[in-house]
């Protein structure tokens, strides 16, 4: 099952490294991790995207809470939450393509942020699988480099994750 | 008045009433050492190696249940206490490791002796810092102590670049320390603490197993209250031995690979277990899968959450100190007047008699050969049973947790987690400036006791009255058994040649040496190194049977009920 984590930890050296070093040491796997300061410059949220048995993500919950510099940990596919994820696409756009992408991009309500006369580069927001999707759209032969930003995600209504 | 980052290291390592350090100098602690040199509230132990500085500190540790605190350089300094280190994480023991770094500026330029000792502790230890401002010094080594000894204790490296031990500031230690990202629970869930009694009074097939836990949580005196009053069998895990009197009835012994018949198979036929500061290791329990096959259910007592549910499921998890949520359950128990099951209990313990009374620690004499567990036995008899007794890894170390009968908590030295080899002597060390007085014995082995061999002249220099109790088979004897029993008796690398003269090489460190190659002459040798030489460390060279095996045994990936007993080869 995918599961969708977030930590809010001591925005210090290193901290990034222990998180990331137990998901290897232990075998879990990460699909995405973010990483930033919050409003709060003291403390960073990190979203990872990890997937497991229930066993499996108890025990990540639980080592992660035993980090030292880990505050707060939660998952948020466990009840009503938001992800989102930003890529950035750079497609070969000529000839017929450049109409194509173009409405591509609208149906899935990218922006064209940077044209060129061969290429688009194409912002895209949206939860995970709206961005694969995307990719699965579009002529793979067309696209020459992708970026992504991986998952932030966010709890609905009451759902606060803060000290 | 501003003070050198030096001196306020050693200023904070005083207020924290920090005894002995072990250590060994070098180009980025220079300034630390000069500034101990300038005191003498704390004694510096220079050994003759890093990884055995750290194996002291924790041979203090696990003594005293104190902080134990190393000091080593940079570079190799680092990596060569990285075992110590790796060590103490497995068994969970409070250490505060000081190591120097090159200065600040040099940091990533691949400076002579630099390493990066934060990244490379990183998975071994329960926290560490790099230092970068003078002024982070005082608090930053209170956190590293707080962090160390509270909740479930461990290691903290505390990484010091050497123009931040020049810098100067003024100095203040904190008092207290408050921080948001790590506050351990202490007190348990008073409605789960409710339940597990409960679960306990209506157990038909109740046991207790409990591991180190128990005593780095010092809860050994509420242990023994609880087990007596409810009258349920109880055994101690490898690290958890001394929790509970070892010659009690009500004491089944260790369970595990190595574990009695009627430990492991109580703890397999139980109906109720009640875990304390174990956690289920593969050691303890075998498979996993097999263990949970039989319905059972268990009531664990951590105050590590993680080692909850980890490798089995529990029914009733209780996170907290196991000394306070005893304390609770005797409460519970005294206000309710509430008794056992009396009569399941009595036909379980029928049953458990059955099992001890196949005597599976009994092992066979062989004529003009010393059997190396009489020579367990033997120490056992001398010592009174009052000795601290560490131990290396492997064979030895079986035979000196399955027959030295411990009776009291922190008396019983070893490392159970990492399994390393090595740590005996330097344990021992540790044990023996921490406790002045009392009998030390180094249960080791020939190729164990190789590992840290240089710290005889540790030892000499210090004057440590420790015994070393050297089971000698000529071969890594674990691996030679493992291989006998799974690899058609293809002893791969195995045996040790070249041995040195272990009673010369005594002699040569300036300590006694006795080789022993007769069972008649056990017992009077180790009389002559506890009593004749007292004070003299000793090193008493047992030639012992070479073909001794470890039994029981449950085989690696077994159950705990396939047992494989002495008798069935």
């Amino acid at each position: 099952m995918r599961h969708i984590i977030s930590i809010l930890l001591e925005n210090e050296a290193g901290a990034l490294s222990r998180v990331a070093g137990l998901f290897s040491a232990r075998g879990y796997n990460i699909e995405t991790l973010t990483v930033a300061p919050t409003e709060d410059l003291s403390l960073s949220r990190l979203t990872i995207v990890t997937s497991g048995t229930d066993e499996v993500i108890e025990q990540i919950t639980k080592q992660l809470n035993k980090l030292v510099d880990v505050i707060k940990v939660v998952d948020l596919s466990e009840a009503a939450h938001i992800e989102r994820e930003l890529m950035l696409i750079k497609v070969r756009a000529t000839g017929k393509d450049r109409e194509e992408v173009k409405r591509l991009a609208d149906i899935f309500r990218g922006r064209i942020i940077d044209v060129t006369e061969s290429t688009y580069v194409i912002e895209l927001t949206g939860s995970g699988s709206k961005l694969d999707s995307f990719i699965q759209a579009i002529d793979t032969g067309l696209i020459l480099e992708t970026v992504r930003t991986g998952v932030s995600g966010i709890g609905r209504g009451d759902r606060i994750l803060k000290v | 008045m501003t003070m050198t980052g030096a001196e306020i290291v050693i200023r904070c390592l005083q207020e924290e009433k920090v005894e002995y350090v072990f250590g060994y100098p070098g180009g980025s602690v220079l300034h630390i050492y000069d500034e101990l040199f300038k005191q003498d509230k704390i004694k510096h132990i220079l050994v003759r190696h890093e990884q055995a500085a750290v194996h002291a500190a924790d041979g203090l540790a696990r003594s005293t249940g104190k902080v134990g605190v190393a000091m080593v350089t940079s570079g190799p300094g680092a990596t060569n206490a990285v075992t110590g280190i790796a060590t103490a994480y497995m068994d969970s023991i409070p250490l505060v490791v000081i190591s120097g770094q090159v200065p600040t500026a040099y940091i990533g330029q691949d400076a002579f002796q630099e390493c990066d000792t934060v990244g490379i502790t990183r998975p071994c230890v329960k926290h560490n810092f790099l230092i970068k401002d003078v002024h982070d010094i005082a608090a930053t080594i209170k956190k590293a102590f707080y962090i160390a000894s509270t909740g479930r204790p461990g290691p903290v490296v505390v990484d010091i670049p050497k123009d931040i031990t020049a810098a100067r500031c003024a100095f203040e230690y904190p008092k207290t320390i408050q921080m948001r990202s790590y506050n351990p629970v202490i007190k348990g869930h008073l409605g789960q603490i409710r339940k597990a009694v409960q679960l306990l009074l209506d157990a038909k097939r109740p046991m207790i197993y409990t591991g180190g836990g128990v005593i780095l949580s010092d809860a050994a005196e509420q242990l023994t209250k609880l087990t007596r009053r409810l009258g349920f069998p109880i055994c101690n895990t490898l690290m958890g031995l001394g929790a509970y009197p070892g010659n009690d009835a009500q004491y089944l012994g260790m369970p595990g690979m190595h574990g009695t018949v009627e430990a492991n198979l109580a703890m397999q036929h139980s109906d109720v277990l009640l875990a304390i500061g174990a956690r289920f290791d593969d050691r303890v329990i075998g498979n996993p899968d097999h263990f949970s096959s039989l319905p059972r259910k268990i009531i664990h007592i951590d105050i590590d959450p993680s080692s909850i549910s980890k490798r089995v499921r529990v029914d009733v998890p209780i996170v907290g100190n196991v000394p306070d949520v005893l304390d609770e359950m005797l409460k519970l128990l005294d206000a309710e007047q509430a008794k056992p099951n009396a009569a399941a209990l009595a036909e379980w313990w029928k049953e458990i008699e059955g099992w001890r009374a196949k005597q599976c620690m009994k092992y066979k004499h062989k004529k003009n050969l010393i059997m190396p567990q009489y020579v367990i036995e033997k120490l056992y008899e001398v010592t009174g049973g009052n000795a601290i007794v560490t131990s290396d890894v492997g064979q030895h170390q079986m035979w000196a947790a399955q027959y030295y009968k411990f009776d009291k908590p922190r008396r019983w030295l070893n490392s159970g987690g990492l399994g390393t080899m090595g740590v005996g002597l330097p344990y021992a060390m540790g044990a023996a400036f921490a406790n002045p007085g009392k009998q030390i014995a180094c249960v080791t082995g020939e190729a164990s006791i190789q590992m840290c061999i240089q710290e005889l002249s540790t030892a000499k220099q210090f004057r440590l009255p420790i015994k070393i109790v050297n089971l000698n088979n000529r071969y890594l004897g674990m691996v030679r058994q493992w291989q006998e029993m799974f690899y058609g008796s293809r002893y791969s690398e195995s045996y040790m040649d070249s041995l040195p003269d272990f009673v010369k090489l005594a002699e040569a460190y300036g300590h006694v040496g006795i080789r022993v190659e007769r069972p008649e002459d056990v017992e009077a040798a180790l009389k002559k190194a506890f009593v004749e030489h007292k004070d003299d460390l000793v090193f008493i060279d047992f030639l012992t049977d070479q073909k001794a095996n470890v039994f029981p045994m449950v085989a690696a990936g077994k159950g705990l009920s396939e047992m494989i007993l002495a008798e069935d080869l």
